[in-house]
């Protein structure tokens, strides 16, 4: 099979790219990975004018110039560098922000590969009294321009029939671009360089990446960028260092004169309004992003999120475990007994559930943020709260994610996608699992009521309360901590400048947002729900394995690889405060931290394992340790808790990382720091309140 | 309003002015010129962050955030 011609789909963020691809292709898109890079690669395949065509969504991006492999992802695209060359690209503009839009269409049309111009937001534009002759800019940029409204599905069967034409032409020589003479030479210099050695053939496509070339290499090797022959990298080194001597500055040079370009093209083609526009915008601006007014809306917005996140998927969460459940005893009733019959049932039924659990928050948590993004708060959001956020490191973007870390890591680490920056990104994703997540609620309160006297105060607060306040803050205590500390070290760098676009205010579309929540839904249960599963089967056979001559669970569980590795590591964990049963709780809890009631209700032989945890509470404070000292005395308490805020136990969170870092060393490295950092507290507070006379009692 | 050789940073609410120069860290100066702060643009700051950080500019028709750091390279006439 010869591959389909291609078409990217470029553009600013905010210029409704997305939609126009999503409006193009249906729900069709096709995730895969760039070759080396982490990013995804959305694709689909259209029948345009009889023709097979595959469509690329390309990143958002206001320029070409790359610093990382990642953002360098555009420009071999264009330029079918390691990649195969496009037919066609299509450009994304906002009609109303064309002053701005237009530097990217010009080096993109300065490529020579035939590019359609989609005139996006027209109708906003008009309304704010733009005006765009459309003529003049095609004849201007030498593309075809197109009006689109995508989210209303306005302009798309046009669009298609300019994308057939550019598809059917063949790369041309687009003429140069004016710039001054001194530049203009640097780039010609390098565009022959690249010519004699055949990297690229068109000159074009020479020029073009001459000029991205200067812009991106830096001079210690500080760029991340790959795939650059060195005679090349050489000798534009060679070319910036001769400018730079000479007092000239090669990127200003280079970007200015391309906004000259843009400004006369501007000029030319729109007719501006008297007044300025956006006032609808500056008017909810002026509340939404007030000190005062502008923080209460804010505390209510997040407060709603989050109260929505905890008890609105509450529900969904009980019918998908109870419908398991159900399932469960359907195949249990059905099946002979035997151990493919468990394998089915606690292995894959129980790992199917593990992961479609997950479904209700992701869900809801994207239907919110789809709803913050596409309405333009969510931008505000983040300037709001910048200031605060960046003080350790963060930037403002992260908010939203963190603050869905109360709930669940797992959608929160997908909400990290609407941070710009890849280092911000990652800094992010890896402390987030220190926010304290709803599951482990059950083992705070299991664990209280255990070790405290169920009528304690301390003053006139009841000691349940001030264990979870605790608990709470030490979650965001540590998540701070560890997001200011990675940030000077694993992920040292010059922090991405927040550049941040506030887009106008717009009435989200029902239609993209619920395609949205479709696709974070999918990517979810394709990118991180294989790995669950597989994670829950393992987890199974440890738990089950191997198998002993034994009527109670309990001996079972103690005879599995599980248990002896429990005893295995009792003298690890021991200075913690903790015994091997303990310790055979902690690791059934890594499918998931509930896990952890129901695995020390086995280890504990208590028969029932309904909603009631009395018995095993009873069943906690009788253990003791073979010396007859008390297992669980209130220190010994605090201890677990501590471990179970700090630690890493939830593989599904390990799995949702590795999906959206595209790699194994990030979360193995999150899941390693968090443990080093969970034993450590633990030790603490275990042996200083030893040493103290705490807990004894 | 007209400053000589001042900082964006320094603008009060609603002023306008004009980009200079652009200075700081080259990635930080590209991403800034890029977005279409070259010089000779017109910039106005059109409000402060509630915790005074970051401000919001009206350039090129769009609404964009910096942080003050970033302003603090920009110089405007």
């Amino acid at each position: 099979m010869t591959p389909l011609p291609i078409v990217l789909v470029a553009g600013n963020p905010n210029s409704g790219k997305s939609t126009i691809f999503n409006a193009l292709t249906g729900a069709r898109a096709h995730v895969a990975n760039y070759p080396g890079v982490t990013i995804d690669r959305v694709s689909a395949t259209v029948a345009i004018a009889g023709r097979d065509l595959e469509l690329v969504d390309l990143p958002g991006t206001y320029s070409l110039s790359a610093r990382s492999r990642e953002e360098q992802i555009a420009v071999d695209s264009l330029l079918g560098r390691n990649l195969p060359s496009p037919a066609a690209v299509v450009v994304v503009v906002d009609a109303a922000a064309l002053g701005r839009a237009l530097f990217m269409a010009i080096e993109v049309i300065a490529t020579g590969v035939p590019v359609v111009i989609a005139l996006n937001m027209s109708d906003e534009a008009a309304r704010d009294g733009f005006v765009v002759d459309r003529a003049k800019l095609a004849a201007m940029t030498g593309a075809e321009v197109v009006q689109t409204v995508a989210t209303k599905g306005n302009g798309i069967a046009d669009l298609k029939l300019a994308i057939g034409r550019a598809a059917a032409k063949t790369p041309s020589e687009a003429p140069p671009l004016e710039r001054p003479a001194v530049v203009a030479a640097d780039i010609a210099e390098l565009e022959s360089a690249i010519l004699t050695e055949r990297v690229l053939e068109r000159p074009a496509a020479a020029r073009a990446w001459a000029t991205w070339l200067l812009l991106s290499l830096d001079d210690e090797g500080a760029d991340d960028l790959a795939g650059i022959p060195p005679s090349l990298r050489k000798r534009t080194l060679e070319i910036r260092r001769r400018a730079e001597a000479a007092g000239r500055n090669v990127d200003l040079e280079i970007i200015a004169s391309s906004y000259q370009r843009v400004d006369t093209i501007v000029e030319a083609v729109v007719q501006r309004p008297p007044e300025p526009s956006r006032r609808r915008s500056d008017r909810i601006d002026a509340i939404l992003t007030h000190g005062l007014y502008g923080s209460a809306v804010f505390a209510v917005v997040m407060l709603v999120v989050f109260q929505a996140l905890f008890t609105w998927s509450e529900p969904a969460i009980a019918v998908i475990e109870s419908g398991v459940a159900g399932i469960q005893a359907a195949a249990a009733a059905t099946l002979p007994a035997g151990p493919l019959t468990d394998l089915i049932i606690n292995g894959i039924i129980a790992g199917v559930g593990n992961v479609v659990v997950f479904v209700p928050q992701i869900g809801l948590l994207f239907l919110f943020i789809g709803l913050l993004e596409d309405s333009g708060y969510l931008a505000r959001v983040a300037f709001v709260i910048d200031r605060l956020m960046r003080s350790v490191g963060l930037n403002g973007r992260a908010f939203v994610p963190m603050l869905s870390g109360f709930s669940c890591a797992i959608p929160a680490v997908m909400a990290t996608r609407t941070i710009e920056s890849r280092t911000d990104r990652l800094l992010t994703m890896l402390v987030l699992p220190l926010m304290s997540c709803s599951a482990r609620l059950p083992v705070y309160v299991l664990i209280t009521a255990t070790v405290f006297a169920p009528g304690m105060r301390i003053g006139f607060l009841s000691v349940g309360a001030v264990v979870l306040f605790a608990m709470y803050l030490l979650s965001v205590v540590a998540a701070l901590t560890a997001a200011a500390v990675l940030r000077r070290t694993a992920l040292k760098g010059p922090g991405a400048p927040l550049v941040l676009e506030l887009p106008p205010y717009r009435l989200p579309s029902l239609r993209v947002m619920a395609f949205n929540v479709w696709q974070r839904v999918r990517a979810f249960l394709i990118g991180a729900g294989t790995v669950i599963l597989a994670l829950t089967i393992v987890l199974w056979a440890l738990l089950s394995y191997p198998k002993v001559a034994a009527d109670a669970a309990g001996d079972q569980l103690r005879h599995s690889f599980a248990g002896r590795l429990g005893h295995a590591i009792e003298p690890a964990i021991a200075p913690l405060g903790f015994d091997w049963r303990i310790g055979v709780g902690i690791i059934g809890a890594f499918a998931a931290r509930e896990v952890f009631v129901s695995t020390l209700a086995i280890v504990f032989d208590i028969e029932s394992d309904g909603a009631e945890d009395e018995p095993l509470r009873d069943a906690l404070r009788a253990a003791t340790w073979p010396d007859g000292r008390r297992l669980m005395t209130p220190l010994a308490g605090v201890s677990l808790m501590v471990f179970f805020v700090l630690a890493c136990q939830c593989m599904s969170t390990i799995a949702v990382v590795r999906r959206e870092s595209g790699t194994w060393s990030w979360p193995l490295f999150m899941l390693a720091y968090m443990t080093v950092l969970a034993y450590g507290a633990s030790l603490a507070v275990y042996q200083v309140g030893s040493r103290l006379g705490l807990g004894l009692g | 309003m007209t400053r000589k050789h001042g900082s964006l940073a320094a603008l009060p609410v609603g002023g306008t002015a004009i980009v200079s120069r652009v200075r700081g860290e080259r990635a930080v100066v590209r991403r800034l010129l890029e977005i279409g702060l070259v010089p000779g643009t017109q910039v106005t700051l059109r409000r402060v962050a509630p915790m005074g950080d970051p401000i919001e500019l009206k350039v090129r028709n769009f609404a964009l955030s910096i942080r003050r750091s970033e302003a603090l390279g920009i110089e405007i006439e």
